[in-house]
This record gives C-alpha cells, structure tokens and sequence, in this order.
C-alpha cells in the first residue's frame, strides 16, 4: 500500500510540473482567446536563456532578473508582431501563428545559445526527504516538494493579483467579454501585452524547475504536449482547472504506467493522458472547470 | 479578356453542374493534367522525381485528405500523421500476408484500414469542438505510433519497427524507377483529388460545409450529424491512408513508426492553413509550398555563404530554417490568412477585368 501512496504522491507533484505549464496556456487563452501552441518554446527559451547567462558569468539573482525582463520583451513583442495584425482571425489561424512562431522562438533560442544540453542547478537536490522516508517508509522527492510550493506559491500570487489589483480585475474584465471590456474602456491591447507578458514570467518558473529537472534541452519544448491533456481535463479557461487537471494527470499517468504499463508492453506515459482526457470529453466536454457554451442559431 | 466566361451559355443542366463551369478553367486543368503526365517525366530528372514531386504529390493529397475533415467539415485535427502511418503498415501487411494481393487493392485496403481508425477517434467529435478535438486527435497520434512500435507484429517483429516495403508489381509492370513511381503516384493522387473535388460539391460536402458553418444550425434543418462528421473523419482518414502507403512504397521505400510524428502532422496541416483551408487546389499548392521552401532555402543560403566568404557550421543552417520558416508562416498568415488559394482566386478576377481596370 505504502508503495501505491508513493507513485501516487510522486505522480500529484509531477502533475504540479504540468500544471505550470498549462497555467501560461490557459492565461492567454483565457484573455485574448488565443491557443498558444509557443508556450513549450518560450519555457524552453526561458531555461536557456538563464543557464546561459549564468554561464556568461552573471550571478543566480542578476540572470534571472535579467532572463524576467527578456521574458516580458519577449511576451510584449510577440503581442505586438505576430497578435495584432492577426485580431479578428479565426482562433484556427491564431493557433497556426503561435506554431509558427514557436518555430522561431526554438530556432532563435539555439542560435543564441547553441544547441547542446545544459544541467541546471538551483540548489534544490532531488533526493528523498529522510523524516519522511524514516515516518512512513515513502520515497518523496525533496525537489518535487519544492516545485509544488512554487507552483502553490505562483497560483496564489496570480489570484491575488487577478482579484485584487485594478490591471487584474481589467483581465478578468477582458476575459469575459472583449466587446463590454472595450465599451467600458479598458485598453485592449495593453491588457493583451500584460498577459503574454505574464505568460512569459510563467513560462520561466516552469522553465528554470523542468530545467532543474530534465536538463535544459530541446525535449523541453516537448513539455508542451504534456500541458494539452491537462488543459482539457481542466478546462481551457480556468486557473483552479489547471492545477487540478495537472494533479488528475500526473498521478493517473504514473498509476497507469506501473499498475497498468507491465501488461502492454510499458511505455504507455505518452498517451495515457491523452486517452484519459478523451474520457473525460465524453463526459465533461468542457473540461471540469472550463465555461459551458451554449449555441443558438 | 483572358479570363472571361461571357458568351459560355449553358443550355443544360449537365453544363450548368459540370465540374469547371468555365471553358478557361478546363483547358487550364486539362493542360496541367497533360504536362503532368507527358511533358514532366520527359523532362524531369532523377532527382526533381523523387525528391520534389513525388512528395510533393504525396503530402498534397494528405493535404486533400485533411482539408476535407478540417477545411470542409470544420473539425481541426493534428493526427494526420497516425492516420498516414496505419495506412502505410496496413498496406505493407496486406502485401506481406495475403499472397498475391494486388497492389492498388492493398494500398485502398490500408486507407480503408487509417477510415476505421478515424471513425474510432472521430467518435469524440460529436461531443466536443474546437481545441477540444484537436488535442483529441493528438491522442490518435501518439497512440498510433505508440501501438505500431510497441506490437511489432504491425512490423513482422522487426527489431526496431522499421519496414521495408515490397517490391511494386502491377499486371507484371514493376514500378522501381522514379519515373515509373512517378507515373503511380501521380495517377492514385489525381483521381482521389478529382474524386474530392466532386465530392465536396456533392450533397455531402455541402453536408459538411453546413456542419463547419454551424453545426447546431445544420443539425435543425435535418443533416444527420452522427453520420456526416464520421463520414468526414473516414474519407479524410482514407486520403491520408493511401496518402501514407504512397510515402512509404513511392517516396521512402523503409519507413518506422517514428516517422509518422507530430511534425509531420502539423507539415501537412500548415499545407493546408498557408495552401487554403477549404479548398482542394489550395491543398496543392501548399505542398507546393512547404515541400519547395525547404530547397529554397538552400539554394540560397548556399550561394549567400560563398559569397560572404564563411562557412556557417550546419547547425546554425538548420536553426535559421526554422527561424525563416516560421516567420515566413507568421508573414503568411498576416498578409493572406486565407491561404495562396485565395491570392489564386485574386488573380483570377484580376484577369477577368485585364487590361482594363474595371
């Protein structure tokens, strides 16, 4: 039993890492409507823009501030290039754009900073906690604990500053109906380049703990892929939604990989999500959490 | 003047429902079919057949068969690739396990195989929409390509999944130069795309086109949703099937699961997002597109290095591709987010009015 707990617990902190990568999906989704396929791209460049800094001799403190601020040019640049033009498109168009501009943003990355994989390192060892291990018998990752405080710590910062700050409640205000947000004259445009800004800061808190994780390399980008299936058990526009989509993922995922992998061959993690997620389609075509739609002719 | 249909009366209804309504456009199709079929091969070397126009022609019709499901029927999909990939191993199977099995019937056999894998995973369509599906049928995608490695019985228990297609025999005609590849190809992809020209112009393709408008609205004026949606999901899965045994018997020849990944999904879905989403010839052209871009690139980066006296490491090369591609998909949607099909249909009224300016 103490076993099944384990790949339980190790599956739930795992999930948390999804869930901040589907956080940066679901924010620009939720603001501007917009599916940005780039979200992968830009934890992957987050990553290495920091690794790299620090290996041009900047200090912890001075690269990620500096990597912050290349993150939220980044956001604002991408609003401003590749969004704008494209507002009133179709949301298949707007997706097409961020895959396109995903492509830039990895080749662009590699560029700067060449492709070979980096290890990362933030202080945080991965290895068991010993009071844990001694009490229950249960293997729990000190790193994947720190992740998922993070991760609870970045959630709670974004709420607080969606519920109680003025550009929040604007967010909040566009997310519900752009047209009534305009009429009330909230700018539009300058909300958009917050919230790609904001994905941005996102997209660097996932990417410096997937980094610290896996190693900063291009399988970073990959991590994307993961974030879909825990978007759709959330819902697409919901915050709570992600976290607990991230949670349902990563523990079933791992549950499914040792209970059910040794039957069909192992190797299952890489679309058991996705199935799960069909399920829960079926069932709940909006995701737990995301608005209900309703059609009129 | 070039470009008018004034004084083409039609006197019947056979005229007036003719594929090419416009004397022009038949010519023009009938010439491209002829240049296709006599001028290319004589004049086309090795390398342009089996490098330029035989994939060229393959992913075109993947790309006819995606924009059925996602230009016609309005469902995105990003599992083009899985669906390529049952059809290639189901067409290998029939060759290896039936003996005797003719090629043309193994290759429809194997897209029969990618419509029955469609249906299983367009079976969510008729819940969910939008994005919803798209990631659905990410879950075709890695699930296929998952199952075709993990069973090797799909490889005949090769050791790493990797098959290597027959010999191509038909009524005694092998087909094992490119010309003759070529040849093969060519005709399987001109009439499956006349064959989708006609049908998205047919009942069901309006069908489609309703359900893509508003799927609330069609299913009110009596469309039967079930069946229309999994009828788009089978045809489209169909295409790409056959689509996906010409890649591995005519373009590859020695294919593995691996290949069939989500970039190539997502190659065949900018075909038909930068081509034109809703529209067969733009499927053409935007193969055209991305399957010329590539060597574009190269071309001219080549001459560009000489000239500026470096050598730039291969890595940077294959970094800048990707930047320029995506940029140019970024520029592409800008400038024209309804694909080269609609510059196409510019010219056309363009020409219509030439030389005059109204």
């Amino acid at each position: 039993m103490s076993f099944f707990f384990e790949v339980l617990i190790g599956g739930l902190l795992s999930g948390v890492m999804y869930s901040l990568v589907a956080l940066g999906f679901v924010l620009i989704y939720k603001a501007s409507g917009v599916f940005n396929f780039a979200q992968g791209s830009l934890v992957f460049f987050a990553a290495l823009t920091f690794v790299g800094l620090r290996e041009h001799g900047f200090n912890s403190a001075l690269a990620l501030l500096a990597t912050l601020g290349v993150m939220i040019v980044l956001g604002l640049l991408i609003e401003r290039i590749v969004l704008r033009p494209l507002v009133n498109q179709p949301q298949i168009t707007l997706f097409m754009a961020t895959i396109g501009l995903s492509f830039v943003i990895e080749g662009f990355a590699q560029l700067l900073w060449g492709a070979n994989v980096r290890g990362l390192e933030l202080g945080i060892q991965d290895e068991p906690i010993e009071q844990i291990t001694t009490y229950t018998g249960m293997n729990v990752s000190k790193f994947d604990l720190s992740a998922a405080g993070i991760a609870a710590l970045l959630v709670t910062g974004l709420a607080l500053f969606f519920s109680r700050t003025r550009i929040g409640r604007a967010l909040r205000a566009v997310a519900d109906d752009h047209q009534a947000a305009l009429a009330v004259g909230i700018p539009l445009q300058q909300i958009w380049g917050i919230v790609w800004a904001v994905a941005g800061f996102v997209a660097l808190v996932a990417g410096l703990l997937w980094g610290a994780r896996n190693g900063v390399q291009f399988a970073l980008t990959f991590v994307a892929l993961k974030a879909l299936p825990v978007l759709i058990v959330g819902g697409f526009e919901s915050i709570p939604g992600a976290i607990v989509g991230g949670l349902i993922v990563g523990a079933s995922e791992k549950l499914a990989e040792v209970y059910l992998g040794p039957y069909v061959g192992g190797g299952i993690e890489g679309w058991f999500p996705y199935v799960l997620a069909l399920v829960f389609l079926l069932f709940r075509p909006e995701g737990l959490f995301g608005e209900k739609h309703i059609d009129r002719v | 003047m070039l470009y008018r249909e004034a004084g083409q009366f039609k006197a019947s209804y056979a005229t007036d429902q003719q594929i090419f309504p416009i004397r022009q456009d038949r010519i023009a199709v009938a010439a491209l079919t002829a240049l296709a079929f006599v001028i290319v091969p004589l004049v086309a070397d090795q390398y342009w057949l089996s490098a330029i126009l035989i994939p060229f022609l393959i992913f075109a019709l993947a790309a006819v068969g995606l924009n059925i499901l996602t230009g016609y029927a309005g469902q995105l999909s990003l599992g083009t690739a899985a669906f390529m990939a049952v059809g290639a191993f189901g067409a290998w199977n029939f060759v290896l396990r039936v003996p005797g099995m003719p090629l043309l019937v193994a290759f429809a056999l194997g897209g029969i195989c990618a419509a029955l894998v469609g249906i299983v995973f367009g079976l969510p369509s008729l819940r969910i929409k939008g994005f919803y599906l798209a990631v659905a049928t990410l879950a075709a995608q890695f699930f296929v390509v998952w199952a075709l490695t993990k069973f090797n019985w799909f490889s005949n228990y090769s050791t790493s999944g990797v098959i290597t297609t027959q010999r191509m025999e038909i009524l005694g005609f092998a087909f094992d130069t490119p010309r003759a590849k070529y040849f093969l190809t060519l005709t399987v992809v001109v009439v499956l795309a006349l064959a989708a020209k006609n049908m998205v112009r047919s009942s069901i393709g309006r069908a489609w086109m309703a359900i893509r408008d508003m799927d609330v609205a069609a299913e009110v004026i009596g469309i039967p949703m079930l069946r229309t949606k999994l009828l788009a999901f089978a045809i489209s899965s169909f295409y790409a099937g056959v689509a996906g045994a010409l890649y591995a018997y005519c373009y590859l020849g020695t294919v593995e699961p691996e290949g069939f990944n989500l970039d190539l999904s997502f190659k065949i879905l900018f075909m038909i997002i930068l081509g034109g989403v809703g529209s067969i010839l733009g499927s053409f052209l935007g193969a055209g597109f991305i399957v010329l871009l590539p060597i574009f690139l190269n071309t001219v980066a080549r001459p560009l290095e000489n000239l500026l006296g470096l050598s730039l490491p291969p890595g940077l090369m294959s970094n800048l591709e990707l930047i320029v591609f995506g940029g140019l998909i970024i520029f592409f949607l800008i400038v024209e987010p309804h694909g080269l099909a609609r510059l196409w249909q510019i010219t056309k009224e363009k020409l219509r009015l030439w030389p005059f300016p109204h």
